[in-house]
């Protein structure tokens, strides 16, 4: 089992949950310890109930984990609802002016701080929050120290009078917490490790601002509104034109036009405005002009429920638009390959001049992570495939847009070179550019087009490779995943040869090219097999199914809005294993 | 790019002309506009690799087929939309945006509005014939109350917008409606639509021959008067041309009905194109600056 330690802080949303998340993220990174943060909130800006759990250790921690060591409750709500999360060795740490602790489990440490008799609450309306980080300092081993230099940041922006004041209450709950609470038994160690804490939506804007997109337009969209957010942020340190647009489709037909200028362009939503976006995902394709998606799933159908989480957006990307038509669709394995896939799939992209979706998720897009920085590549390999932009005495008019290729690419110009001015069409046109779709429709012209076009699946699949069994090959279970589930199954993986099951893993990180046949061999040697998704009907399986015939012997899905913890995927395991059943949908224990 | 020709050539009509030829009905009122841009363009002298024209779909939006240029025939109602990404990828370029009252009012009637505000440096010239034609002759955002089409056969119950108001009250910085039966007239608007920096939109009556029977030439003749034939007429006063966009009936006013040049356009208000268009900036990130942006993270 993975040495981890994980701290849960709930309350209203506007009760300042977020900032004892940065201050302890800041503290344990800066301590050499991995972390991952996940924010469990409501659609609602001011109450309703916020929980982040943010869990540490010196090894990699990828997901939430399973268990809670360290409640710190800012409401009544909050203790209400989870300290049966406690079990032996837990502890929570309350106001006890304002919040009444329930029946704890045994073994659990009650900690009430009297605020009102440590700090003058008429003046600091947040008191409670940084007393208990100072005390939660104290009960994990990590002095005081770490948290001077972080406050200062937190509260960079106010007097240093409120950073005193504020250093000054986290020294009260330090020494409170130390004088009558019983420290963890095993203190958070410290390493030589520096980490980055990178968010996913922070980390696509990275990996589009590292694959040199120059043009990111965006319409604000839960939960992928952050990619947004950063690109707009640091857009004229980065010479990236970032714009707002009126709806989805206005952004990705404002990204067409500016990638057909002869710029990278990026854009981002969740599965509603990309379903606006479909109709000029096949105007891309068939004007042969690249262009980067961003899809953030959220619970869905419709307006769903905008801050959970689900893989449920898969049919609608192999889907989306109408027609054949080239396209590749990727889904990160994790909040770092959210950085780097995107200079990825732009060469992919623009190499076969097509649409590349990115299928992110919630938990990724706004979940965070510590990330070695050195992944952080900001001059990756760009290939921006065949491009012509110089006129280089070429220009006599005798150049084809479409011209009709073995690999089904054609050069593209730029626009603005002499001698290369041509149509691009969203109707069907002939090497020229010339519509065949209106006056005089020529079944042959129409038909080398459409191959033309298809040949470059061939160049896709072979540009990535299929993918890789993790863990020992003769495992008695092989579970299939497919982007953003990577973690929590390597963890349950963990947990389960803990338990005298071995098992491996097939992630699926290139939905499209998926390597079918491939992944059809790698699977008939397996001996049970069970695909994990975050959704109800089982899209992945399905689709594989469509691909290759493969039938899975079992399943475990989750579309309760809330992401797989390990024990989740174990517990699924093991009842397959016993033959009980081939359908899993584990519960999910915390009320959020 | 445009700095590639050795020696400069004279732009002549000849360079203009696209690879087909229109395939408009015979006598259609898009003939004259698609003339009037490319007189527009010989006497401005833009070279043709310098011009973008785009355009969304419906009769009048085959245009960029028919003019040599650097062309996008784009989705039905989204050209605004694609000639602003591409504007700001490139705001070297002349862009030009050509289509019809169905795909600008009608489909795309939200880009119309948010592509005014913005000042967007590009010239919008709508073919406004009131119906829709490759459809097939159904009612459109500009069809006259009353006018009988195939989608209200009893008559339309529903009123028209005004095109120019409408331009008036959104913040376009160059306003004018022409007639494509006054070619000198129209080439003339198109020309300072171009020259103008910022938004220029130009609401053409561009007759449809052979499903729209109420506005026919014959009907537009008579009653358009150009503004430019009344001496006292302010085209920067922005109240005078709200009062004149309203007039129809025996007189519609055709010509310039606004214009300002104090409001900058899209690509001046961006300091990352204060150098040289996105397209010729290096798309790599300084690494001292990329170094920043992993610090923040730390």
């Amino acid at each position: 089992m993975r040495q981890s330690f994980a701290i849960g802080i709930g309350g209203a949303a506007g009760q300042g949950v977020a900032t004892p998340g940065d201050i302890f993220a800041k503290i344990f990174s800066r301590r050499g310890l991995h972390l991952n943060v996940y924010n469990a909130y409501q659609s609602i800006i001011r109450g309703g109930h916020t929980f982040l759990t943010i869990r540490t250790g010196p090894g990699k921690i990828t997901n939430m984990g399973d268990r809670i060591d360290l409640l710190i409750p800012l409401n009544q709500d909050t203790m209400d609802r989870h300290l049966g999360l406690l079990s032996s060795g837990g502890a929570c740490i309350y106001n006890a002016d304002t919040i009444k602790p329930g029946k704890a489990a045994d073994g659990v440490q009650l900690c009430p701080l009297p605020v009102s008799k440590l700090a003058d609450i008429s003046r600091n309306k947040i008191a409670q929050n940084t007393l208990a980080i100072g005390a939660a300092l104290s009960m994990t081993g990590i002095g005081f120290q770490a948290l001077e230099s972080v406050l200062a940041e937190q509260f960079r922006k106010k007097e240093k009078a409120v950073i005193d004041e504020n250093v000054g209450l986290a020294r009260v709950g330090y020494d409170y917490a130390t004088q009558n609470f019983k420290a963890f038994a095993n203190p958070l160690p410290m390493t030589d490790a520096r980490y980055a804490v990178l968010g996913g939506n922070a980390a696509m804007a990275m990996g589009g601002a590292a694959a040199g997109v120059k043009f990111y337009c965006a319409y604000p969209m839960s939960p992928s509104t952050g990619v947004l957010h950063w690109m707009a942020d640091h857009a004229r340190k980065a010479n990236i034109m970032v714009r707002q647009v009126e709806d989805e489709i206005g952004v990705i037909n404002m990204a067409i036009g500016a990638a057909h200028a002869g710029v990278r362009a990026m854009c981002a939503t969740s599965g509603g405005g990309f379903a606006l976006m479909s109709e000029a995902l096949g105007l891309s394709a068939q004007a042969e002009i690249p262009v980067v998606v961003i899809d953030c799933q959220r619970a869905g159908p419709s307006t769903g429920v905008p801050t959970k989480t689900e893989q449920g957006d898969l049919w609608q990307m192999l889907g989306a638009s109408f027609g054949d038509y080239p396209r590749v669709i990727a889904a990160p394995l994790d909040i770092g390959d959210c950085f780097t896939l995107i200079p990825e799939i732009f060469n992919i992209a623009e190499r076969f001049q097509c649409p590349g979706i990115v299928l992110c998720d919630l938990l990724l897009a706004e979940g965070r992570l510590s990330v070695d920085p050195s992944i952080l590549n900001f001059a990756p390999e760009v290939d921006r495939g065949e491009m012509i932009t110089s006129a280089n005495g070429n220009g006599h008019g005798d150049y084809k847009r479409y011209l009709i290729t073995e690999s089904g690419v054609s050069p593209r110009a730029v626009p603005g070179l002499p001698g290369h001015t041509h149509v691009v069409s969203s109707d069907e046109h002939d090497e020229d550019g010339v519509l065949i779709s209106d006056e005089y429709t020529n079944t042959v012209k129409r038909r080398a087009m459409m191959e033309k076009r298809m040949r470059k699946v061939v160049g896709i699949e072979a540009s990535v490779q299929p993918p890789k069994m993790q863990g020992p090959a003769d495992a008695e279970v092989t579970l299939i995943g497919w982007g953003s589930t990577q973690g929590v199954i390597e963890e349950a993986r963990e947990l389960l040869a803990d338990q005298g099951i071995i098992a491996n893993q097939l992630q699926i990180r290139w939905l499209v090219p998926l390597h079918g046949d491939a992944i059809a061999n790698i699977l008939k040697r397996c001996r049970h097999n069970i695909i994990i998704e975050n959704n109800y009907s089982g899209q992945f399986a399905r689709y594989l199914r469509s691909e290759t015939s493969f039938v899975a012997d079992g399943h475990i899905r989750k579309y309760d809005g809330e992401p797989f913890m390990p024990h989740h995927i174990v517990e699924a395991v093991k009842e397959q294993l016993k033959g009980t059943t081939n359908l899993s949908v584990p519960m999910h224990e915390i009320m959020v | 790019m445009a700095t590639d020709i050795a020696a400069p050539k004279l732009t002549t009509m000849a360079d203009l002309k696209g690879k087909v030829d229109p395939d408009w009905c015979p006598g259609c009122g898009d003939f004259g506009v698609l003339a009037a841009v490319q007189k527009a363009l010989v006497e401005l002298q833009i070279p043709n690799h310098e011009v973008a024209t785009i355009s969304g779909i419906g009769c009048s939006s085959n245009f960029p087929g028919y003019i040599n240029t650097y062309g996008m025939h784009t989705l039905h109602g989204r050209s605004l939309a694609v000639a602003t990404g591409f504007k700001m990828a490139n705001h070297g370029m002349t862009v030009l945006v050509t289509g019809g009252d169905g795909d600008g009012f009608g489909i795309g009637g939200n880009h119309f509005m948010h592509t005014m505000r913005r000042n967007v440096d590009l010239t919008y010239i709508v073919m406004d014939n009131q119906i829709y034609g490759l459809t097939t002759g159904q009612t459109s955002p500009t069809s006259r109350k009353g006018m009988k089409t195939k989608s209200m056969p009893f008559g339309n119950v529903e009123g028209p917008i005004n095109p120019i108001s409408l331009a008036l009250s959104a913040g376009a910085t160059f306003i004018a409606r022409g007639f494509s039966a006054e070619q000198k007239h129209l080439t003339e608007l198109i020309k300072q639509g171009i020259q103008h920096k910022g938004f220029s939109f130009i609401d053409v009556f561009s007759p449809c021959v052979t499903y729209n029977h109420d506005n026919t030439f014959q009907w537009f003749r008579p009653r358009v008067k150009k503004l430019e034939d009344n001496p006292s007429y302010d085209s920067t006063n922005w109240m005078a041309a709200m009062e004149k966009s309203l007039l129809w009936g025996d007189e519609i006013p055709i010509g310039k009905f606004f214009e300002r040049t104090d409001v900058p356009t899209l690509h001046e208000s961006e300091p990352v194109l204060a150098t040289e268009p996105l397209v010729k900036q290096s798309s790599r990130i300084p690494p001292d600056v990329a170094r920043a942006f992993v610090e923040e993270l730390m």
